[in-house]
C-alpha cells in the first residue's frame, strides 16, 4: 500500500467530496472531512519521511510510464508543501464543525464540507503532480472550490468578493495554460522534467520567453503577487472563518510552489536570473508589497481585511527570497510557506472565534475592545501569532526573516535588509493596533464574555503553539526548507 | 502576406485573446465580463487545437493506407479545458444570479457604490 | 408552452429517441466518436427539453433534484472506484491493464466503467445547472 501513497493522498479527499454529497448529512460530512484531512496529513508525513530517507518518489498514474503518462512526483520541495497544506487542514477540519454551523445556512453546510474536500484535494494535487496540464486541472479544481467557499460567506459582499476572485483567478489560470500551451508546442511534452530536458534544444527562444511571461503573470495572479493582489483582501475578509483560515494558509502558498517549480525545474534558472531582469522585478515588487500593503493594513478598520493586507505583505517576503536567489534566501522563502501559513491560519482561526462570540459577521477593531479580559486565551493567541507576523525572536516569523537577511547580506544588499526591518516595524504598528484594542481598551458593556467553543479555541491555540514551536525547533521547518532550497539550486532537472 | 496567411490560426487566437481581455476589463456589466472571460478561454482552445492538425493527416486511428495522423493529445487536453471553462462559466453565472438577488443590479459601479454606503453606515 | 399540442406530442415522441441516442453514444464511445461527456449531455438535453415543454415542476417530478445530486456524486465515485480497483488488483491507481484477463480486455473494461461514471456525472451536472437556473427567477418573482 505504501507505494500508492502518492495517488491516495489526492484520491482520499477527492472521494470524500462526492460521498458527502451522496450521504447529505451534516454529521457525516464533518466526520468524512476530518478523516480525509488526517489521512492526508498521515500520508504526507509518510511521504516526507520516505523522500528524506530514500529520495524522490515517482508514481505512474494508470501504469503509463512517464513522460507519456501522467507522473506524480514527490521530491524534497513538494513533500514539504504537502506537509504544510495537510498540517493546516488537520487544524481547520476539527474547527469547521462549530464554525460552519454558525455561519452557513443549514441546507448548504454539506456543500461547504464537500467544497473544502475538493479544495484540499486540488491543492495536494498541485504539489504532487509532475505534469504541466494535470497541474492546471488541479489548480482549477482547488480554485473553483475556493470561489464557492468564499461565495458561501455570511454577507452579501461575499458574493462580489467571490466574483472578483473568480474573474482574476480564471484569468490567471488561463494565462498559465496559454504558457503551458506554448511550451508544449515548442517541446512536444507536458511532463515537467522531460520539458526541462528538451527546452535547451529548442531552436526558437521567443515563444519560450512568451510562455515564461504568461506563466509568471498567471501564477502571479494566483499567488497575489503585488500588484496583482486586488482580489485577495475582499476574498479573505468576506469568506466564512474556516475558509479564510484555510485559504490564507494554503492557496497562495501552493501557487508559490508552482512558480518555484517552473522557475527552477523547467526554465533554466541560470538564464532566468542572469540574462533576464527576473531578479530586479521580483525584488522590486516584493519590496513594494512589503511596504505598501503593510501601510494599507495600518489604516484598515476591519480586522480580517487588516490581516488580509498583511498577507499580501508577507507574500512579499516569500517572493523576495526568490528574487535574492541564493541558498539562504530560498530557504527563507520556502520555510515561510509553512511559517506564514501557520501564523495566518492561527490568526484567522482565532478571529473566527471572536466573530462567533460577538455574533457579528464583521470583526472591526471596536469588536476587539477589551478582548484581553473577555477572551483571555484568544487574546493571548492573537498576541503571540501577531508577534510571529512581526518576526520577534522565538516565533516562526523570526526564522524566516533571519534566513532572508542572511541571504540579502550574502549578496551585499544591505538596503534589502533595511527594507525588511522597515516592513517589520510597520507590521509592529498594525499588530499593535490590534493588541491595543484587545488589552488597553475597556470592553463594551454589551460585549459577550467567555471563550469560543472548545474545539474552535483548541484548534486556534494549537496552531498558535506551532508558531512558537517553529520559532525554536527548526529541524523540520528550516531543515526541510533548506533541503528543498538546495534541490532547487542544484536544479530540479 | 505569408506571415498572416500561413499562421492565420495564431492571428485568430491573438484577436480572441485580446478581445476577451478587453471585454473583461472595459465592461462594467458582470454578465458581459463573464462573456469576455469565455472568449479569452476559447482563444486557448484554438491555441492548442490548431497546431495538432497536420495537413493531410487523418484521425489518429491506425488503419491501412494512412501514414500521417493528427495529434490526438491536444483534443484530449482541450476537452478537459472546455469542461473546466464550462464549470467556471456556470459558477460565474450562478454567482451573478445571486448578486442580482442580493443587490438588484449587475452593474459593477452600482454594486460597489451600495457596498460603500453600507460601510459608511457601519462606521 | 404546455398548451401547444404540437410541442407536447413532438417532445414525447422524440424523448425516447434522444435517450436511446445518448445510450448509443455512450456505449459506442470506445469504437468511434462518442463517450461519457457527449452521452451525458444528450441524455440531460432530453430531460431539459421535457422541462421546457411541460414546465420545470414536471421535469422535477420525472427526475427529482435529489436523484440528480446523487447521480452526480455516484458518477465521480464510480470513476474513483475504478481507479481504486486498479490498486486492489495489484496495479497503480487508474491502472486498467490489470482489470481484465489480458491488457486489451482490461483497458476495455476500465474505459467502459470510467465512461459510465463520466456519463452519470455530466448528465447530473447538466440537469443540476438547468434546475438551478430555471428555478431561480421564479423565487425572485420577476421571471
Amino acid at each position: 500500500m505504501l507505494e500508492h501513497l502518492a495517488a491516495l493522498i489526492v484520491v482520499v479527499p477527492l472521494v470524500a467530496a462526492p460521498l458527502i454529497v451522496l450521504v447529505r448529512s451534516r454529521r457525516f460530512a464533518w466526520i468524512a472531512t476530518t478523516a480525509a484531512s488526517y489521512l492526508s496529513l498521515l500520508f504526507s508525513v509518510q511521504l516526507f519521511w520516505r523522500v528524506a530517507t530514500l529520495g524522490p518518489v515517482s508514481y505512474a498514474i494508470g501504469s503509463w510510464a512517464p513522460p507519456w503518462g501522467i507522473e506524480y512526483r514527490v521530491d524534497a520541495l513538494s513533500s514539504f508543501v504537502l506537509v504544510a497544506v495537510s498540517l493546516t487542514a488537520s487544524f481547520v477540519a476539527p474547527y469547521a464543525q462549530r464554525s460552519i454551523a454558525r455561519e452557513v445556512a443549514r441546507d448548504r453546510q454539506y456543500l461547504m464540507y464537500a467544497m473544502y474536500c475538493l479544495c484540499l484535494s486540488g491543492l495536494l494535487g498541485i504539489a504532487i503532480t509532475g505534469d504541466a496540464f494535470n497541474l492546471f486541472v488541479f489548480l482549477e479544481i482547488s480554485s473553483l472550490a475556493s470561489y464557492v467557499l468564499v461565495a458561501l460567506g455570511p454577507r452579501r459582499q461575499s458574493l462580489m468578493a467571490a466574483y472578483q476572485y473568480m474573474l482574476m483567478g480564471t484569468v490567471g489560470a488561463t494565462f498559465y495554460v496559454i504558457g503551458v500551451g506554448l511550451l508544449y508546442l515548442m517541446t512536444g511534452t507536458l511532463n515537467l522534467a522531460d520539458m526541462a530536458q528538451r527546452l535547451p534544444g529548442v531552436p526558437d527562444v521567443r515563444p519560450v520567453l512568451v510562455a515564461l511571461a504568461f506563466i509568471t503573470v498567471g501564477i502571479g495572479l494566483k499567488l497575489a503577487l503585488f500588484p496583482l493582489h486586488q482580489w485577495l483582501p475582499n476574498a479573505y475578509a468576506y469568506a466564512p472563518s474556516m475558509a479564510t483560515a484555510f485559504l490564507a494558509a494554503t492557496a497562495t502558498k501552493v501557487s508559490v510552489y508552482v512558480l518555484l517549480r517552473f522557475y527552477f525545474g523547467v526554465f533554466d534558472p541560470a538564464r532566468l536570473f542572469e540574462h533576464l531582469p527576473t531578479r530586479e522585478v521580483f525584488v522590486a515588487l516584493s519590496l513594494a508589497a512589503m511596504v505598501a500593503a503593510s501601510l494599507v493594513a495600518v489604516f484598515e478598520q476591519d480586522v480580517k481585511r487588516l490581516f488580509a493586507y498583511s498577507s499580501v505583505a508577507q507574500i512579499g517576503y516569500i517572493t523576495l527570497g526568490i528574487g535574492v536567489d541564493n541558498q539562504a534566501s530560498l530557504t527563507g522563502s520556502i520555510v515561510h510557506l509553512l511559517n506564514h501559513g501557520v501564523t495566518k491560519g492561527a490568526i484567522f482561526l482565532l478571529l473566527g472565534g471572536v466573530a462567533l462570540r460577538a455574533g457579528a459577521a464583521a470583526v472591526r477593531l471596536e469588536t476587539l475592545a477589551g478582548l484581553g479580559r473577555r477572551m483571555p486565551l484568544t487574546a493571548l493567541g492573537l498576541a503571540l501569532a501577531g508577534l510571529s507576523l512581526v518576526g520577534v525572536p522565538g516565533t516562526a516569523g523570526f526564522i524566516t526573516k533571519w534566513y532572508l537577511v542572511v541571504g540579502a547580506l550574502e549578496r551585499g544588499w544591505w538596503w534589502v535588509v533595511a527594507a525588511i526591518l522597515a516592513s517589520s516595524l510597520i507590521a509592529l504598528a498594525y499588530v499593535w493596533r490590534v493588541l491595543e484594542a484587545a488589552y488597553l481598551r475597556p470592553p463594551a458593556a454589551s460585549a459577550a464574555r467567555g471563550e469560543a467553543p472548545a474545539p474552535m479555541l483548541a484548534a486556534g491555540m494549537a496552531m498558535t503553539a506551532l508558531c512558537v514551536y517553529f520559532g525554536f525547533e527548526t529541524s523540520f521547518s528550516a531543515g526541510g526548507a533548506a533541503d528543498a532550497a538546495a534541490l532547487l539550486l542544484r536544479g530540479l532537472r | 502576406m505569408s506571415v498572416v496567411g500561413a499562421n492565420y490560426s495564431y492571428w485568430i487566437t491573438i484577436v480572441l485573446m485580446v478581445g476577451g481581455m478587453y471585454i473583461l476589463i472595459a465592461r462594467g456589466n458582470l454578465l458581459k465580463k463573464l462573456l469576455g472571460l469565455a472568449v479569452l478561454q476559447s482563444s486557448v482552445y484554438l491555441l492548442y487545437i490548431a497546431p495538432g492538425k497536420l495537413i493531410g493527416g487523418t484521425a489518429p486511428i491506425i488503419a491501412e493506407g494512412y501514414a500521417v495522423y493528427s495529434n490526438p493529445l491536444p483534443h484530449v487536453l482541450i476537452l478537459t479545458a472546455i469542461v473546466v471553462g464550462v464549470a467556471t462559466l456556470a459558477l460565474g453565472l450562478a454567482i451573478v444570479v445571486r448578486i442580482r438577488e442580493a443587490y438588484g443590479s449587475i452593474e459593477e459601479e452600482e454594486i460597489l457604490a451600495r457596498d460603500r454606503a453600507d460601510d459608511d453606515e457601519a462606521r | 408552452m404546455k398548451d401547444d399540442l404540437i410541442l407536447r406530442v413532438v417532445s414525447k415522441l422524440t424523448m425516447p429517441f434522444m435517450l436511446l441516442f445518448a445510450l448509443y453514444v455512450q456505449f459506442h464511445g470506445d469504437f468511434g466518436p462518442g463517450g461519457g461527456f457527449q452521452a451525458g449531455v444528450i441524455a440531460a438535453a432530453a430531460i431539459v427539453f421535457y422541462g421546457i415543454t411541460f414546465g420545470l415542476a414536471a421535469a422535477q417530478r420525472l427526475v427529482p433534484e435529489i436523484v440528480v445530486e446523487r447521480l452526480l456524486a455516484a458518477g465521480v465515485l464510480l470513476y474513483a472506484g475504478v481507479g481504486l480497483a486498479g490498486i486492489l488488483l495489484g496495479g497503480n491507481y487508474l491502472d486498467y491493464f490489470v482489470l481484465g484477463a489480458d491488457t486489451v480486455a482490461g483497458q476495455h473494461r476500465g474505459i467502459f466503467w470510467v465512461e459510465a461514471g463520466v456519463g452519470l456525472t455530466v448528465a447530473g451536472v447538466m440537469l443540476k445547472l438547468f434546475y438551478m437556473f430555471a428555478s431561480r427567477g421564479r423565487d425572485a418573482g420577476d421571471a
